[in-house]
This record gives C-alpha cells, sequence and structure tokens, in this order.
C-alpha cells in the first residue's frame, strides 16, 4: 500500500489537471491585475506605466469611488447588526423544539437558492412607482398620496436602502441555517441541565447556546463582511448605473463599468479590483482577530470545536 | 390566578408569540414568490388596477407560450444547461483527482498544495475579470460556452476541494488496502473504490456548483454579447428589456427560469442545504 501510494508519477497526474486550471484561472488573473494596475491602458494602445497614480486617483476621488466604498461599508454594517441577530433569533426558535421546524427552514432557505437576477427584477416591480406592490399597499392604507408616489429606485434619498433590503432579505435564510446547524451539533446534556437549573429561552440563549458557537458565529459573520464587499447582482440588477447620481453605487458596479463601458480604463478598473481583495483580506483577518481576543479572555472555559 | 398558573400563562402566551414571528417570516420570504407566480398569469390592466395582489381571475397561459416563442426563453435555459454540466463535469473529476492526490497519495509539498488550493476561497473572483476577458479576448473566445465554463470551473474548485477532503477524511482505507492487495493499481483504486465511495460527496459538490453556474451574473455580463450564448441570467435582463411594461410575460419569464431550481430544491431539500453550508462549516 505505502509502495504503491508513494508513486511520484501518478501523483502529479491526478493534481496536474486541477493545479492547471486554478492557477491559469485564479492566481495568474491577480497577478496580472496587480501589474494592470500600475498602468494607463485602454486596452488597444500602449500601456503607459503610471506607478500608484491609478490608487492615488481612487483614494481622492470623493465623486464615485469613495461614496461606493461608502455605500459598501452601509451594506456589511446594516447586514450585521439587522441581518445576523434575525438569522440567529430564528435559528434559536428554531432549534427550541418547535412544530413544523422542517417546513420554517425550507421555506426560509428558498430566497437564498434564487438567482439574484430574478430576485431583483422582482423586487423592482414590488418598488415600481405606479402599479407596484409597496406603494399599491401604501396608498390603500393612506400612508402616500396616489398622485404623488414614491420612486424608490429613482429618488437620491432612498435608492441604496431600497436596494439594502432585498440583500439583507435574501441571505437571511443561509445565516439561519448556518447557526442551526451549529446549535443542532451541540450536546444536548447542556440543555438537560440548563432546563432542569430553571434557565428560560432567553437565559439559555445567552448563558450557553451563543458562547458555544461562537466558531460557527465567527464563519458567519466572515461570510456576511467579505461578502458584503463583493455584492453586485442586486445592485447591479436594480440600479443599472449606480442610481440616482450614484447614490447607490457600490465598488464592484463601479469597478466593471470604468473598465468596460464607455471609457475601458482597465488599469483604473485593475486599482479598484486590487484594493477590493486587500479590503477583503484585512476584514477577514479582522474578524479572525475579534474572536482570538475573546478567546484569549476566556481561558480555562470549555470550547467547542 | 395563583402564581404556577400566571407562569404557564406567560409562557404560552410567549410560545405563541414566538410562532407568530416565524409564521409572519415565513411570509415575509415567500411572498414575492408568490406575487411573481400570480402576475405572470394576468394582463396589465389586472396587476395595475383590478386585482394587484390576488389570484389571477383567467389564467393566462398565453404569456408563457407569448415569452418561450418571442424571447428565446429555451435557448438561454439550454445555454444555462451546457455550461452548468460541462461545468460540474469538469470540477468533479479534477477536484476529485486532486483531493486523492492530496489525501491519500504520499509526497513532499501536498500539504502547500492544499493550502494553494484553499487561496480560491479568500480571493474574490472580481480580480479576475479583466485579465480573463483580455485572454479570451486575444484566443477569440469572447461569446462562447467555453468562455464561461473555464472561469467558473476554476471558481468553483476551491469550494469543491474542500467539501470533498472533508468527506474523503470519514472513509476508511481498510477497501483500498486490500484492493491493493489484490493488485490493482493507484488509478484502479481511485476509478473503483473512491469514486463510487465518494457520490454523496459529488452529488453535494454537483449542487452548489449548478447553482453558482445557473446564477452568475457579472462574467456572463462581460464575457458574452452574443444572443446564441446568453445564459439565463443575462437572457432575463434581455427579456425584461424587451417586454419593458408588459409584466405578465416577464413574471411568466421569471418564473420559468426559477422552475429548475426550485425543482431541484424542492426534490433534494436537505441536500442543497448542506451543499450550500456545509463547506462554511468544514472550513
Amino acid at each position: 500500500m505505502e509502495r504503491v501510494m508513494r508513486d511520484k508519477k501518478a501523483a502529479a497526474i491526478f493534481i496536474l489537471p486541477a493545479f492547471m486550471l486554478f492557477t491559469l484561472i485564479i492566481i495568474v488573473p491577480v497577478v496580472m491585475s496587480i501589474y494592470y494596475s500600475t498602468l494607463d491602458w485602454n486596452g488597444i494602445g500602449r500601456q503607459t506605466f503610471i506607478g500608484f497614480s491609478n490608487y492615488i486617483e481612487l483614494l481622492t476621488d470623493r465623486d464615485r469611488f469613495l461614496p461606493a466604498v461608502y455605500h459598501t461599508f452601509i451594506i456589511a454594517a446594516a447586514s450585521v447588526f439587522i441581518q445576523l441577530p434575525l438569522a440567529l433569533l430564528l435559528a434559536l426558535i428554531l432549534a427550541s423544539k418547535v412544530k413544523g421546524e422542517r417546513f420554517f427552514i425550507t421555506v426560509y432557505f428558498i430566497p437564498v437558492i434564487l438567482s439574484a437576477v430574478v430576485i431583483g427584477q422582482l423586487w423592482m416591480r414590488i418598488y415600481f412607482p405606479r402599479g407596484g406592490l409597496l406603494n399599491t399597499l401604501l396608498i390603500n392604507l393612506g400612508f402616500m398620496d396616489p398622485t404623488r408616489p414614491t420612486a424608490w429606485l429613482g429618488d437620491v434619498n432612498t435608492a441604496l436602502g431600497a436596494v439594502l433590503v432585498p440583500i439583507l432579505w435574501q441571505y437571511v435564510g443561509y445565516h439561519m441555517l448556518l447557526y442551526y446547524s451549529g446549535i443542532k451539533s451541540l450536546p444536548p446534556e447542556i440543555y438537560e441541565a440548563a432546563r432542569i437549573d430553571g434557565a428560560g429561552f432567553w437565559q439559555t440563549a445567552f448563558k450557553i447556546t451563543i458562547p458555544l458557537l461562537k466558531p460557527v458565529l465567527q464563519v458567519s459573520l466572515t461570510f456576511c463582511v467579505v461578502g458584503s464587499m463583493k455584492v453586485f447582482d442586486l445592485v447591479r440588477v436594480m440600479l443599472t448605473d449606480g442610481g440616482p447620481s450614484g447614490s447607490g453605487e457600490v465598488i464592484t458596479t463601479l469597478m466593471v463599468r470604468r473598465m468596460f463601458y464607455p471609457s475601458n480604463r482597465y488599469g483604473y478598473g485593475s486599482a479598484m479590483a486590487i484594493i477590493l481583495i486587500l479590503m477583503c483580506v484585512i476584514l477577514y483577518q479582522f474578524v479572525a482577530h475579534i474572536f482570538r481576543d475573546r478567546d484569549k479572555n476566556r481561558k480555562g472555559k470549555v470550547r467547542y470545536e | 390566578m395563583s402564581d404556577a398558573k400566571l407562569k404557564t400563562a406567560l409562557r404560552r402566551t410567549a410560545k405563541a408569540g414566538l410562532y407568530i414571528f416565524l409564521l409572519i417570516w415565513a411570509f415575509i420570504q415567500i411572498f414575492p414568490l408568490y406575487w411573481m407566480f400570480s402576475f405572470s398569469l394576468k394582463s396589465n390592466q389586472e396587476i395595475f388596477v383590478d386585482n394587484p395582489i390576488g389570484l389571477p381571475r383567467d389564467w393566462l397561459w398565453e404569456n408563457y407560450r407569448d415569452v418561450i416563442q418571442n424571447a428565446n426563453m429555451l435557448r438561454y435555459l439550454a445555454n444555462s444547461l451546457i455550461v452548468s454540466a460541462v461545468t460540474i463535469t469538469i470540477v468533479t473529476i479534477c477536484g476529485l483527482m486532486a483531493t486523492y492526490a492530496i489525501t491519500r497519495m504520499v509526497w513532499r509539498g501536498r500539504g502547500v498544495m492544499r493550502s494553494y488550493f484553499m487561496l480560491g476561497l479568500a480571493l474574490p473572483i472580481h480580480a479576475a475579470l479583466l485579465p480573463i476577458f483580455l485572454v479570451l479576448r486575444n484566443m477569440r473566445m469572447l461569446n462562447s460556452h467555453w468562455a464561461l465554463i473555464l472561469p467558473y470551473s476554476g471558481f468553483a474548485l476551491s469550494m469543491s476541494i474542500l467539501i470533498f477532503i472533508g468527506f474523503i477524511n470519514g472513509i476508511p482505507n481498510e477497501l483500498e488496502e486490500s484492493a491493493c492487495l489484490d493488485g490493482c493499481s493507484v488509478y484502479g483504486i481511485f476509478i473503483r473504490i473512491i469514486m463510487p465511495l465518494m457520490a454523496p460527496a459529488i452529488s453535494v459538490v454537483s449542487i452548489f456548483t449548478f447553482l453558482q453556474c445557473w446564477n452568475e451574473l457579472l462574467f456572463a455580463s462581460v464575457y458574452i454579447t452574443d444572443g446564441r450564448f446568453r445564459t439565463l441570467t443575462v437572457g432575463i435582463m434581455s427579456m425584461t428589456g424587451q417586454y419593458r411594461t408588459n409584466w405578465g410575460p416577464i413574471g411568466a419569464g421569471l418564473t420559468v427560469a426559477t422552475i429548475p431550481t426550485l425543482a431541484i430544491y424542492f426534490a433534494l431539500s436537505k441536500k442543497v442545504q448542506s451543499s450550500l453550508v456545509l463547506g462554511a462549516l468544514k472550513g
């Protein structure tokens, strides 16, 4: 057995297809992007090396790029402070032996698997000024003047908020299922003991479940924050050009437009891609850091792996 | 009322409250879908004036015929199917082979190789958009199925290897050892023992990859400009542009695009759920 498994040629044959594919599709392009980000280049003309100029231009662009970063962080913050607590609450309730928990889980997870394009098109129609679901409802309840309906996606003040709602709505079920699976894999004896001690729902949740759920919370928080940086589909579908005067612009939508639409600024767009990678890596480390610090303070406590 | 009675009454009210909360949230998650299906069978008059929310009065199946005949929905569906199927095949075979080499075979650098593949979980795919575009353009491969299959395969690889490693570590290697004693080669062991035993993992990876390909918008919108190769996501965008304010056929198109995903989900809901959550929890 040992001898057969030490066959170097066979190992190379097994690893090579995946290695080539991965290197050519992921690693080489990322390295190329770093190079492109130092160029002034439109893809056809001469490549001019301009060092960090693209980055400097980006970091001083108060008109489009900095607002896009700001909007992206608003989406991340809303996800962390609205989506995750809601998901956690749902998971806690579902895990406390509720009738029909399978049914609820199945329903909550449906939006997760749907295409963001379908969801975006659907919500555009919910927000439609005349005849859309939301305004019809508001007019019938008497909250809106039927002669002056709000164009939710077309108004500078509401565009970002309107796009944010389906973004949060779509993935609540995903985080709920992460938490639920985490809770279900905790040892049941702990809950037995808590019940005997007379702990109620909230006490059990805050004193037992949430502390033990830390590894899952870390995964979910990482996905949520890093995923928010990369948000694209719903914003692209619902606010084609970043919304009215860029009021709903995010990093990825701006990047794609600068790269491909009117101007083909390949270098400038690549610099945005590199900044995006850096932000993801930094936030990934940041989340890991938060959880590591907490671990130190709680030395000696039981840890669930 | 005695204290104990009051306590049970309170507890019961609290429980009912939680239950109502669950039901309301279920309603919020599912109502937009119901609404999409209901307006897919209505006329504009009914959607905007007579009956915006209720079930359709006369079910206008013509909307479906219209969108299928006039908006190329079947071609988009076929393109999405081809791209997904080929991607799933490539990801499964390459991922499984790499996993076998990393976990079962003995060679220097296999740990490094594993970490190398895991880099793909952290890197945003957006950074690959332009470089791959330029290569495809130089090779005249934009506007082809391969223009999407190759990047999709690359992106799905890391997660598939992560999931495969999780599964393969749970398979005891006695079977492989006895096969080896019977004179089976490394390749024989892989094909006759590992592949069949990994069937559950293959289905998880396939579902995960399918959803990724089926729903992908960014690359599909940049690399494909020719209607003949459009996949569903971009196809939907052009379909809604074509019908503009005629909502009935738009709803029908959205429903058609959603049915395959929903069918898979309702047939294999637990499997679909675990295929999306598993990688996250093992990682």
